[in-house]
């Protein structure tokens, strides 16, 4: 193309360009660009975030709706049947429980292992890089991953029900507790107790959820002006009362972020009892008993049946009660942070 | 309490370890701050003098020399155990607390027999805050307050633990120019009700000589000058000194001397009895000029700039190294401003010689 044809395009699309921008400025819509400039994303959202919530909305209230019987024809009463179903399930109330269990025990502990290491790592200098790199580790590997490894290392046998007394002996967890003289605890195998999958899944968890806060809190502690401790310091501050008074106010931004979304991924587990438990939700034997709200969610749609109803129900009081937490959150934040 | 600073020197290490230059921040300074006295240290930028107030707070470690608070030597203590004041450049008020809370930090810190009881403590925290007239504003966050508070609080809270030195990293810095006079005097106020030493840095000549008793002139890390304001400007001991302080700053001339007259250009314009003849930088005062028919300085005439009780001539010279000449005389000299020139004759103790190598002084008799 010679330069004066290209030349000849532009003064075309420039006059265009000009046609449309008064006639959008005739009917009052001067930000036609803006919107031409954000419609991919507008596009992308609206089909798959804003119809997909629309479409659970919609299951949720349609009684008994489920993917099979709607494809075959069949028209559901609107009402709240099943949320009360779903809240009535005693699974579904195992599945509760045992999200707010791991959100409770889980968030405080890691949001306060995650401040004290930060705090470590930031006063000391030396392989002060590395460090930082050894416990982002975590943050890229793959969950499943870490979750097969702490199953090795808690020692998951599978079906052996036979020689169980000799075979949870075995595991480095286990042989650690042995070195110290301890009894062999029964972690995660068949017959294993409710409350010690519970821990091995919030040391899990916890492990898991470090390296993010650790990350936003070493951020926060970088960004505090070292006058501040300059004058702690002027003031003969005791260091344990540097921690309370200044360092930790002044990184009550990044805490309380750090604490909202624990708890918004807090209610979201179901990948990390994967890795350990298998797809199984549970210790051998006892199918299920670890379930998550997420789980309970996938379990729904993919029964035989696809219950796409009952999933969309719970998946709405899953977003009322994450919205709910966010909300308390978010006052006793407003109260106890200094921004 | 008097502070002795013995040979006092900060070497910062060079970043790049291969071919960087390490930098000499303070070089031997050795000085005896008297008890009681308000001491500024004065200085361009780079010249050390903060250096030297983080080394006397104890933020910062000295590479050599030793510091003294009264016959105790203080230099290898904490910071914690030094018992001074500081008051930071940017005030680093603590921002989630109000100002309260601030000022009672270092009471709260108190241990053993210093620790005082939750009413002392409040006593001494409204006592402070009276001295600095902010008592009214002890519930506010010192994001409410203005820069000028900012820095009362400041100066309280380094003040209420009773510390034996005061120090002040550039205090009026953030201040526009009224509050900056207004505060200047308010440092001198408390300074002289509280009696404690107090130590400031400055690189504003005006602010230091305005309220100082004693000021210490530094340059790249070496002390120029140490005296009284009024002495240190009525007889520096070389050109930078001679230059930095005074406003309108002082004017430079290169000129000779040959047979004990001072020549400037062509003429002949002072006695400078006991110098030899040689080449020599001349430092002239803006007062030190008198309009004088019979004046054997001639210079071309550029301005009358009417300022009331005086008035400021603004003429040019070939001999002259600054750009203008400024001189302040007397308003009953009548200036036409539309004269082509104008003649002075001079005030020899306004008039200073300098080697034009060393730029150290040459004294002269008046």
């Amino acid at each position: 193309m010679t330069n004066e044809s290209v030349k000849n395009i532009r003064i075309k699309w420039d006059g265009f360009v000009k046609k449309i921008d008064a006639f959008c400025h005739k009917i009052k819509f001067d930000s036609w660009k803006g919107w031409i400039y954000l419609s991919p994303a507008i596009v992308l959202l609206m089909i798959f975030t804003v119809w997909p919530i629309f479409n659970t909305v919609r299951y949720a209230f349609l009684e008994g709706y489920e993917g099979m019987a709607a494809l075959s024809g069949k028209t559901f009463e609107v009402g709240f049947g099943n949320f009360e179903y779903v809240l009535g399930y005693q699974n579904f109330q195992r599945c509760l429980f045992n999200t707010i269990i791991l959100c409770v025990l889980t968030v405080p502990i890691s949001t306060f292992l995650a401040l004290l290491i930060a705090v470590c790592l930031n006063s000391i200098k030396f392989l002060n890089r590395f460090l930082q790199t050894i416990y982002f580790l975590p943050y890229v590997t793959n969950s499943i991953a870490i979750g097969m490894v702490f199953a090795a290392m808690f020692n998951i046998v599978g079906y052996n029900h036979q020689n169980i007394e000799n075979s949870v002996s075995l595991g480095i967890v286990n042989n650690v507790i042995q070195f110290f003289g301890g009894e062999p605890i029964n972690w995660i195998n068949m017959y294993s107790g409710y409350w010690e999958n519970i821990w091995v899944m919030v040391i899990y968890i916890v492990w898991n959820a470090l390296p993010f806060k650790i990350l936003i809190l070493l951020g926060g502690l970088q960004s505090v002006n070292k006058q501040y401790y300059d004058a702690a310091k002027i003031d003969s501050t005791p260091k344990w009362r540097v921690f309370t008074k200044i360092t930790v106010p002044l990184l009550s931004p990044m805490i309380a972020y750090v604490v909202i979304t624990g708890f918004i991924g807090g209610f979201k587990e179901y990948s990390s009892i994967v890795g350990i438990f298998d797809a199984d939700m549970g210790p051998p034997g006892d199918r299920g008993r670890l379930n998550t709200m997420v789980g309970y969610i996938y379990d729904a749609i993919n029964g035989a049946s696809k219950q796409y109803g009952r999933a969309s129900a719970a998946a709405i009081i899953l977003f009322i009660i994450i919205f709910a937490v966010t909300m308390v959150n978010l006052y006793v934040s407003k109260k106890k942070t200094h921004y | 309490m008097k502070i002795v600073l013995q040979n006092l020197t900060k070497i910062f290490p060079a970043r790049d370890k291969k071919n960087g230059k390490e930098t000499i921040a303070v070089s031997d300074f050795t000085f005896t701050i008297p008890d009681g006295k308000l001491v500024g240290l004065l200085g361009p930028s780079g010249c050390g003098k903060s250096t030297t107030l983080y080394m006397i707070s104890g933020l910062q470690a000295p590479s050599g020399g030793k510091i003294f608070f009264g016959e105790d030597d203080v230099t290898e203590l904490s910071p914690e155990n030094r018992g001074v004041g500081l008051v930071f450049q940017n005030y680093a008020l603590y921002p989630h607390m109000t100002v309260k809370q601030n000022i009672l930090f270092p009471l709260q810190n108190l241990r053993g027999e210093d620790k005082l009881t939750k009413e002392q403590m409040i006593e001494r925290a409204y006592e402070a805050a009276r001295l600095v007239q902010i008592d009214e504003l002890m519930e506010r966050k010192p994001s409410e307050l203005s820069g000028g508070q900012q820095q009362r609080v400041a100066i309280a809270r380094a003040l209420v633990k009773m510390p034996k030195v005061l120090l002040l990293d550039e205090p009026l810095s953030n201040l526009d120019a009224r509050l900056r006079l207004q505060t200047r005097e308010e440092i001198r106020r408390i300074q002289k009700e509280t009696g404690i030493t107090t130590i400031f840095v400055t690189h504003d000549q005006e602010e230091a000589m305005s309220i100082s008793d004693i000021i210490v002139v530094m340059k790249l890390g070496v002390v120029q000058q140490v005296g009284a304001p009024q002495d240190v400007y009525d007889d520096p001991t070389n050109l930078f000194v001679a230059k930095f302080l005074g406003t309108p700053p002082i004017n430079v001339f290169k000129g000779a001397v040959k047979g004990g007259k001072l020549i400037l250009g062509e003429s002949e314009v002072l006695d400078v009895p006991g110098v030899d003849d040689r080449e020599v930088f001349v430092g002239i005062r803006p007062e030190g000029f008198i309009p004088d028919v019979n004046g054997a300085l001639e210079c071309k005439l550029n301005n009358v700039e009417v300022m009331g009780r005086d008035v400021s001539v603004v003429s040019t010279n070939e001999a002259s190294l600054n750009p203008i000449i400024r001189s302040i005389v007397d308003s009953d000299y009548k200036i036409d401003k539309n004269d082509e020139s104008i003649k002075f004759s001079l005030k020899p103790h306004k008039v200073f010689l300098f080697d034009v190598e060393t730029e150290e002084r040459i004294r002269f008799e008046v």
